[in-house]
């Protein structure tokens, strides 16, 4: 893992009341987020997640406590040079209409007085991070482009000063569900190069576990309910406010969080058309495991499963008598969808390949039960036992 | 048909474009006045619009005070001005047909310049606020490009307004092609009334179509509706 470029964002005892209000909107906040790590704010409305993250850029000025960016107060700055150093990117993106994609790119740039070359080579560098061709979009204007693309200007857009921070205010929520998670995706990705702190909200849960590293789950009257990895809160809420905002599935969602990248990979007995029976039968008893045999072509991709019928006799095997359909799932792929794939089929394995469709391995059914098991490793670093600080229990 | 042809022998005739009230001295009149009374109009109008437009404040009171310039008839301000101006020995003509003209100039460029920059949608200025930009360069950077087309299409109204009702000069030595109107009357020259007054009429659609191509080429593309083209994804 490449270094953070991100600094420590803490919040400590933050506070803020709005003139006129009781309640505070935001109460005795403290919480810290490690440098290169995204914090998701999720909860209700009015849990007070939105004023959280805008007293960060003070957009909104606390009333009390203090934040530190990198250990530095950020009261210590002027307000505008302080925004200048945090990105942001807000739900309806934002993107000024009049400007051109590469001009919305360069506004930070800009304010900061870059020369225009260094402005211009950075602007053409962040289209292509977020995956714009240059050529093709620098000089589009926003309204020539799609909901998605929009957003991927918006990132480029926050991303241009190289701030060590970025604040998110539901980023996704204005694109459509289809191309919200190949968005997230792609930022995830992103995020994984960069490496900055981002302080992300968002009022879905879904969003929340599968953006952060962490959650600040909060409730109304802006009070932290809980604050660890998704993991943890999902495998041990602490809370019945908690337990009830991640929802009934949540075992599904924990399922949803885990990839197949992270199960044990059993080796296939892989069989190529033209191959003897005798010698397959042979090589399947030897693995404890399987009953099977895997049919591949001859760039090693899937075609189906041989069966001990297929194999009884001698000579080669017969290509046609494998049972087709064998489910394939990439290492990316979350285990939720995984064991969907696998119950949809009669073998009960999932068949793992790489970009290119090439077997890698096998997964199985059970193999996703165990690590729904298995110790869940909380905010602290320490392994939790399923359940252990369960609100119920 | 006889009176057209008139007409047209009016403008064939030299002695129409020549002399103190020949055409071209009294359209050079009419203009000069219309584009300083307009200059003097956007100065005053354009700085209290985005004043109001940017803030949000005052602009009940500021666009009520601008609108006493319409509820006052145009002939009416002539009158306004014409006492002071003898009083004060400013004497008639140029500089009280531009005082007189200002207060029709100013409505429509506060109005559409307010209107023009609270449209502006305020997740833009969000962004920009929180992209660490001074409120001036929120206002020459996004509110002002944005408003563009809105505050040009109000001192369009406005121009037009004013090339129209400078003919009224006429009536306090301000010349312009009022003058001819003026003169045409008080002789019982219907045709040269008639041939005036079609020319402040063209003048006015000039000004219309220049300002209308001038808004145009000022409005930047993205600004411009794409239709449909916006909708499509890639």
């Amino acid at each position: 893992m490449q270094d953070a470029s991100g600094a420590v964002v803490a919040f400590e005892h933050v506070t803020k009341r709005y003139p006129g209000s009781d309640a505070p909107a935001v109460d005795n906040l403290t919480l810290t987020v490690p440098a290169g790590e995204i914090c998701v704010l999720v909860g209700p409305s009015g849990c007070g997640k939105t004023t959280s993250m805008k007293m960060v850029n003070r957009l909104i000025e606390p009333t009390g406590g203090r934040i530190t960016i990198g250990g530095e107060d950020i009261m210590s700055l002027p307000a505008v040079e302080l925004r200048r150093r945090i990105g942001y990117v807000i739900q309806q993106v934002g993107l000024f209409p009049h400007l051109t994609i590469g001009e919305n790119t360069a506004v930070v740039p800009k304010l900061l007085r870059w020369k225009a070359d260094r402005t211009r080579k950075r602007t053409d560098e962040l289209l292509d991070i977020v995956g714009l061709d240059p050529a093709r979009y620098r000089d589009r204007y926003p309204n020539e482009l799609s909901g998605g693309e929009r957003q991927r200007v918006g990132v480029a857009r926050a991303l241009a000063a190289d701030p060590p921070v970025m604040l998110m205010d539901e980023p996704f929520g204005a694109v459509d569900p289809i191309r919200r998670d190949g968005l997230q995706n792609e930022f995830l990705r992103l995020q994984s190069r960069v490496r900055k702190t981002i302080i992300f909200v968002t009022h879905d849960v879904d969003e929340a576990i599968k953006m952060g590293d962490r959650i600040a789950i909060l409730q109304r009257g802006g009070i932290l309910a809980q604050y660890d990895t998704p993991a943890a809160i999902l495998a041990n809420p602490a809370s019945e406010f908690v337990e009830r905002f991640v929802g009934a599935d949540r075992g599904l969602k924990r399922l949803s969080m885990g990839r197949v990248r992270d199960l044990d990979h059993i080796e296939p007995v892989i069989v190529r058309s033209g191959e003897d029976r005798a010698e397959i039968r042979k090589r399947l008893d030897r693995s404890d495991e399987l009953t099977f045999a895997l049919l591949v072509d001859d760039d090693n991709r899937p075609l189906g499963w041989i069966d001990q019928h297929d194999l009884r006799g001698d000579g080669p095997i017969d290509p046609g008598a494998a049972t087709p359909g064998a489910p394939t799932v990439e290492p990316e792929s979350t285990l939720r969808d995984a064991l969907s794939a696998m119950l949809g089929s009669s073998v009960q394995l999932g068949v793992v390949v790489d970009e290119r469709g090439r077997v890698a391995g096998l997964v199985s059914v059970d193999a996703i039960g165990e690590r729904l098991r298995a110790p869940v490793r909380g905010v602290d670093g320490e392994l939790h036992e399923v359940g252990e600080a369960d609100a119920t229990s | 048909m006889e009176f057209l042809g008139e007409v047209v022998a009016w403008f064939a005739n030299p002695e129409t474009w020549s002399g103190r009230n020949g055409i071209p001295i009294r359209l050079w009149e009419h203009v000069s006045l219309a584009a300083a009374a307009l200059a003097v109009g956007t100065l005053i109008a354009l700085p209290l619009g985005m004043l109001i437009g940017h803030t949000g404040r005052g602009a009940l009171a500021v666009v009520s005070i601008a609108n006493i310039g319409r509820a006052i008839p145009s002939l009416g301000w002539f009158g306004i001005v014409f006492v002071p101006a003898l009083n004060l020995g400013l004497g008639l003509g140029f500089w009280p047909s531009v005082i007189a003209l200002v207060p029709l100039a100013v409505p429509p460029i506060v109005t559409n310049t307010y209107t023009g920059l609270r449209e502006v949608d305020r997740d833009l200025v969000e962004a920009a606020r929180g992209m660490g930009m001074r409120e001036w360069q929120i206002l020459r950077r996004l509110e002002i490009p944005v408003a563009l087309p809105v505050i040009l299409a109000g001192i369009r109204t406005s121009a037009v307004q004013v090339v129209a009702t400078a003919t009224l000069a006429a009536v306090i030595a301000g010349g312009t092609l009022g003058q001819l109107i003026l003169v045409g009357i008080n002789i019982g020259d219907e045709v040269q009334v008639f041939g005036a007054a079609l020319l402040v009429a063209l003048l006015a659609i000039v000004t219309e179509l220049s300002f209308a191509a001038i808004q145009r080429a000022a409005t930047s593309p993205g600004l411009r509706d794409r239709g449909s083209a916006a909708e499509l994804s890639v």
